[in-house]
């Protein structure tokens, strides 16, 4: 993961609560077996009608939104499927960071891992930067200090939580299986330990699937 | 004194390899579950860093979400892309010594489904996949939740996971529920009264008379559907039905280490007194079928209840939200669902595509035929699962009454293969997501009971399943 402690950026809003990750990414872009190519299917219904031709009512089609980089979204934001694609086709798009009021738990910690940073702030502060977006009638200015976790537009100011993990994340840009393999002794022993008292679970697929085939 | 723990904190103690900060731990997984459409970047990442596998007999992988479930013998999967999966699902798999469920191997199926069936799921573990639907797993006494590909490629390299420690919540269901309602009208109301953001931060443990009532399976659909309400993870205590069903699914269990294993799943509940971030109460005697009418889950309402009015919704996001869902499920605000059309049913997914949900069909069908101008699909959990119904004559039935009898696979739950369903259709599905576009662009879903959706089959509409007088399981 890169390492990012500033995050400045265009922001519009996109008012739907409980925006899935199946509207963001849709089934027939998960076809592939790399991250490639994801761009296109990001948020593909809203962008195109039923003949692929771009909608020009949806705002990422105007050209007055063309600089969005941040999406300021409805709460439960990325609920639903699990699917990493979404997060990697808001990257490939070009989005740098999404304000919500709530976001699905798997998608939050994917979006983090992968550095697509996740500002969470309470619903009225998430309206009112929604509100400045509309009245400028273009994406709103935002600046984001990661390192002191303070989001700032022309009208308003807030603070939003981060936890030490994931603000060490983001700064040092660490790469998470190479320091828990740094742990790799202190697992093999959890293991033995834990199959001498659960000798059922040892093993426990290689073991089913060599019974299922006798 | 021992300080008092819920059954989710015991299983996190018991997994927990190391501390890493206030809120993380570094977790022990005993099993992860792959598929062919959220593995292969992950593998991908392990060869660029040539990393191995450090644990391969704690893994498995089953093809499940693209293969195509037509009704034909070997299975063969037409798209390219998708056959590049499997294929490489299977490459994958060998390299790294992985057991695998391919494409045609007889027990086939949706991972949810194929796991426990075969005794893999045990109370006390940690089960892990690249699937939001792993909270199935909770319904056993087993922390079970799903993950992007990048901690897939986490737990392959390592067998662990850092793992941001959730909040307590606790749903107790008491009374018992009424005939004719299931535990899926259950989960059903459930998430439309806390919202599907209601469980998010937490791992929900559901008790009380009426879960303790439900079979094994009928509490894998509880626990499957709790993450419509966000949740992380779902629980129920493992009580004698639980160790029922895992005993007659575990023949390696024998002597001295069953009763070890006895032992120690008698521990695994919820201490008196211990503390919950938050609580729920709710009254089964209440129930009736629950039917979806709009865009998320939480957006349903009993049978012979009514659409929510616009003007009887304070907050503005939930009008908008409300005005957003009925545009596209063409359905107008204030009015009651039976009696709506529909055009297509689909019967199965890891929510409803087990033995017992296809025993409901039955019971509920009788000796009606699907009516004319619907198309029902019936696909199996599981090549077991198939196998069962054909021995058991559900097969012959549902083929004699006009349903087409399929092959097993996720299919028209995510619509990722061929199962996809044109702009405008309504769907009466045992699936558990009416999102947008979800069953194919356009297409409006009605999530639903095996019940309800075999009676929405017969009759062509959504119906209350008892009115035709049959008889389903809780």
């Amino acid at each position: 993961m890169l390492k990012q402690s500033h995050i400045h950026g265009h922001a519009a809003a996109l008012r739907i609560a409980n925006f899935d990750t199946d509207q963001v990414m849709p089934k027939q872009f998960l076809r592939g077996i790399d991250k490639s190519g994801l761009k296109d299917g990001l948020f593909y219904d809203l962008r195109f009608d039923e003949s692929g031709k771009p909608k020009p009512e949806f705002f990422l089609n105007q050209v007055a939104y063309a600089s969005t980089d941040i999406l300021i979204a409805g709460s439960n934001y990325g609920c639903g499927s699990s699917r990493e694609h979404a997060v990697w086709g808001m990257q490939q798009y070009g989005f740098k960071a999404v304000i919500a009021s709530s976001f699905a738990e798997i998608f939050y910690s994917n979006a983090m891992g992968n550095g697509l940073l996740l500002v969470t702030l309470p619903e009225d502060q998430v309206q009112a930067l929604m509100q400045e977006a509309d009245d400028l009638g273009a994406p709103v200015a935002i600046e984001i200090d990661i390192e002191q976790c303070h989001i700032k537009s022309p009208k308003h100011e807030f603070t939003f939580p981060m936890s030490a993990r994931h603000h060490q994340m983001f700064l040092e840009g660490l790469d998470v299986i190479g320091l828990t393999l740094t742990m790799k002794n202190q697992i093999d022993a959890f293991a033995q330990q834990h199959w001498s008292k659960q000798p059922w679970v040892k093993d426990i697929a290689r073991k089913t699937v060599d019974r299922l085939e006798k | 004194m021992m300080s008092k723990k819920t059954l989710y904190q015991k299983l996190v103690d018991a997994h927990t390899v190391a501390v890493l900060d206030e809120e993380n731990v570094l977790l022990f997984c005993d099993l992860h579950l792959m598929n062919e459409y959220t593995s292969p970047q992950a593998f991908s990442g392990l060869e660029e860093k040539s990393r191995g596998v450090l644990v391969p007999g704690q893994n498995v992988s089953v093809v499940s979400h693209i293969i195509p479930t037509h009704n034909e013998t070997p299975r063969r999967i037409a798209d390219p892309a998708s056959l590049l999966q499997a294929t490489n699902l299977k490459k994958n798999c060998t390299k790294h010594n992985i057991p695998l469920f391919d494409t045609n191997d007889a027990l086939q199926g949706i991972e949810h489904v194929v796991s426990p069936e075969h005794g893999m799921i045990r109370p006390g573990m940690v089960v892990i996949c690249g699937d939001s639907h792993t909270t199935t797993y909770g319904a056993l006494g087993v922390l079970g939740f799903g993950i992007g590909t990048s901690e897939v490629e986490h737990v392959l390299a390592t067998q662990t996971l850092v793992y941001r420690m959730a909040k307590n919540m606790r749903i107790t269901i008491n009374g018992i529920l009424p005939r004719g309602t299931t535990s899926k009208d259950l989960i059903l109301n459930i998430i439309s009264q806390i919202s599907a953001k209601g469980a998010i931060g937490y791992v929900v443990e559901f008790c009380g008379s009426a879960v303790t009532a439900l079979s094994t399976e009928a509490r894998f659909t509880i626990c499957n559907m709790a993450v419509e309400a966000g949740a992380r993870g779902a629980l129920i205590a493992p009580d004698s039905t639980a160790v029922e069903y895992i005993l007659a699914r575990a023949p390696d269990i024998t002597g001295d280490m069953q009763e070890d294993a006895l032992q120690y799943w008698a521990t695994l509940h919820t201490d008196i007194d211990a503390q919950f971030d938050q609580e729920y109460l709710f009254d089964a005697n209440d129930m009736a079928p629950f039917v979806t009418w709009g865009t998320s889950p939480d957006q349903a309402i009993a049978i012979n209840a009514h659409i929510p009015s616009k003007a009887s919704i304070q907050n503005s996001a939930d009008r908008l939200s409300l005005e957003q869902a009925l545009r596209y499920t063409k359905l107008i605000d204030g009015q009651t669902l039976e009696g709506t059309p529909i055009q297509h049913v689909f019967i199965g997914s890891c929510t409803n595509g087990r033995i017992e949900d296809l025993r409901d069909v039955i019971a509920t069908i009788g000796d009606r035929r699907v009516a004319s101008g619907v198309r029902a699909m019936v696909v199996p959990g599981s090549g077991a699962v198939k196998a069962q119904a054909e021995s058991e004559g559900i097969a012959d039935k549902l083929i004699a009454a006009g349903f087409e009898w399929r092959k097993p696979g996720c299919s028209m739950c995510l619509a990722m293969n061929d199962d996809v369903l044109v702009s405008g259709t309504r769907c009466a599905s045992t699936t558990n997501r009416n999102f947008e576009g979800r069953q194919g662009r356009g297409a409006i879903t009605h999530l639903m009971s095996p019940a309800m959706a075999a009676a929405a089959a017969v009759t062509g509409m959504i119906t209350d399943a008892r009115k035709l007088g049959g008889e389903s399981h809780a």
